[in-house]
């Protein structure tokens, strides 16, 4: 019997939501980490018992936490929880994000633009982004403010920059967003294991095609009016990106106003708002067996983080943008003023296909046919930073 | 002149989550050999306890952590040398060496 798993990371804490295939009665377990922001956990799509989570807190900085049955239990990778470790210096520093200035495979330091213009030193915050390989379950990525990309070979034990992404010119460009300058979006291409998108906020999308050493900046056709140039080849805030594994040269955008799409991996991008009632939002996502269609939640105004009259609405389009519908049957239409984060809308894989989101007033909703109708699952969670889900037949 | 094999049991206080990482209720009962400075006594704390690290001190620069102050016979010693022999009261384990969260942002 098929099953699915959605993962929820929010202000205080996971959250792992299960139920079979009908997706009408689930279970909640959790919190784990209670009183942690978990910015993002991500199960393995080798093993679906091996799941990585983001655990952060201003107070106490970055954790990564692993389970390798499920999310029964945790720990720090390579971190025994309950035995004396051996004397001698640690082989595992699974909380360690160094950037990489080593004369050997370093680049500099360097520094990237501030929000006055002028220059600031790179500084490591957080973990925003675990994306695990498409092939080994040790190997996983993590997108980190201030915005670089870890790669760990070893199940999270220990993280290595790729370098060549910060280090390939436009760094000095790159300025943060209004949350930050996090790296928060990566996808890996599953019919070539070197290609990698990535994006970052409030730099743009980029692409490299040997695993990482080479990248360059993919943002031409986006246009963004605040800044100076509004064609520039960086400093564009892209929110979120999205991609059909069938489909490894076509992306989806969701840009600070604007959603764009891309037939030639990025090379090239031209608008799909259509007849949006804004263009507005954060997440964007693509139905696991429609190529062509996708999802957004239009946010009123970057100056109003909230939905058009109150009402809660997922917009989907069956032609790959442009064309929109609004889907509303089982959500708020009035008096709901949340927002729904970039990394809080996932899909499974099940025949009819489930889609779920997760907003800032805690409730987790889902779709079990398509977006046609939605149930919340939860409603009152701490803040939802991301949704995952995993799908097991 | 002091032994430096000699080892002495501090007690560290540690805030909730701490505790929780480290899987410990109570104080962290931590072995350090002379001289007893705020360096070694985390130093032995991480040792004993690798999931904590980093979350007192960052890991690049070695530098307490902004959201946390130390605090040693009810005295603020978040400014202090890291290097500066902590009291006897300490040493001996009578008195606590206190890790303290900041309460700012509720």
């Amino acid at each position: 019997m098929s099953s699915v798993r959605v993962l929820v990371g929010t202000r205080k804490g996971a959250f792992l939501l299960n139920s079979d295939g009908k997706r009408k009665n689930w279970t909640v377990n959790g919190p784990f980490f209670a009183g942690w922001e978990i910015y993002h956990m991500k199960g393995s799509p080798v093993d679906p018992n091996r799941i990585y989570v983001s655990q952060t807190s201003g107070w106490f900085g970055q954790l990564i936490q692993r389970s390798d049955d499920g999310g029964k239990t945790w720990h720090q990778p390579g971190l025994p929880n309950e035995a004396i470790p051996p004397p001698g210096p640690p082989t595992a520093v699974p909380n360690r994000f160094s950037y990489d200035t080593s004369a050997a495979t370093g680049k500099p330091l360097t520094t990237h633009q501030w929000y006055d213009g002028t220059q600031h030193p790179w500084e490591f915050k957080r973990v925003w982004h675990i994306e695990p390989s498409l092939t080994e379950a040790d190997t996983v990525y993590a997108g980190i403010e201030d915005a670089a990309l870890f790669k760990s070979t070893d199940g999270g034990e220990n993280w290595k920059e790729l370098s060549g992404l910060r280090g390939h010119g436009t760094g000095p460009q790159w300025s943060p967003g209004a949350g930050g300058m996090g790296l928060h979006t990566i996808i890996l291409d599953p019919t070539d294991p070197k290609r990698i998108y990535i994006a970052i906020s409030a730099a743009g999308a980029f692409r490299t095609n040997d695993g990482g050493a080479k990248w360059k900046p993919i943002n031409k056709g986006l246009r963004s009016q605040y800044i100076p140039d509004p064609s520039a080849e960086v400093g564009h805030c892209v929110h979120h990106v999205a991609m059909h594994p069938s489909r490894p040269n076509v992306l989806f955008m969701q840009k600070h106003w604007d959603v764009m799409r891309s037939d030639d991996a990025g090379d090239n991008w031209r608008e799909v708002s259509g007849n949006l009632p804004t263009d507005f939002g954060f997440v964007i996502d693509v139905h696991a067996h429609e190529p062509e269609t996708l999802y957004v939640v239009p946010i009123k105004s970057d100056s109003e983080h909230y939905p058009l009259e109150g009402k809660l609405r997922v917009y989907r389009s069956r032609t790959g943008g442009n064309e929109w519908e609004p889907l509303a049957k089982g959500l708020p239409e009035k008096d709901c003023y949340v927002n729904v984060l970039r990394d809080a809308m996932a899909v499974d894989t099940l025949d009819d296909c489930g889609i779920y989101f997760g907003t800032t007033g805690g409730q987790v909703y889902a779709s079990a046919d398509s977006g046609e109708s939605w149930a919340p699952i939860v409603r009152d969670l701490p803040a939802v930073l991301s949704v995952e889900v995993q799908t097991m037949n | 002149m002091t032994d430096s094999s000699e080892k002495n049991t501090i007690r560290v206080a540690l805030p909730f989550h701490l505790r929780n990482l480290a899987r410990i209720e109570g104080d962290a009962l931590i072995d350090v050999a002379a001289p007893v400075t705020i360096r070694s006594v985390l130093d032995a704390l991480e040792a004993r306890y690798p999931m904590l690290r980093g979350t007192i001190r960052e890991y690049e620069t070695g530098k307490r952590r902004a959201f946390l102050r130390f605090f040693v016979c009810e005295e603020d010693w978040s400014l202090e040398s890291v290097d500066k022999p902590l009291p006897e009261a300490v040493v001996s384990g009578k008195e606590i060496f206190l890790i303290l969260g900041a309460i700012a942002g509720g």
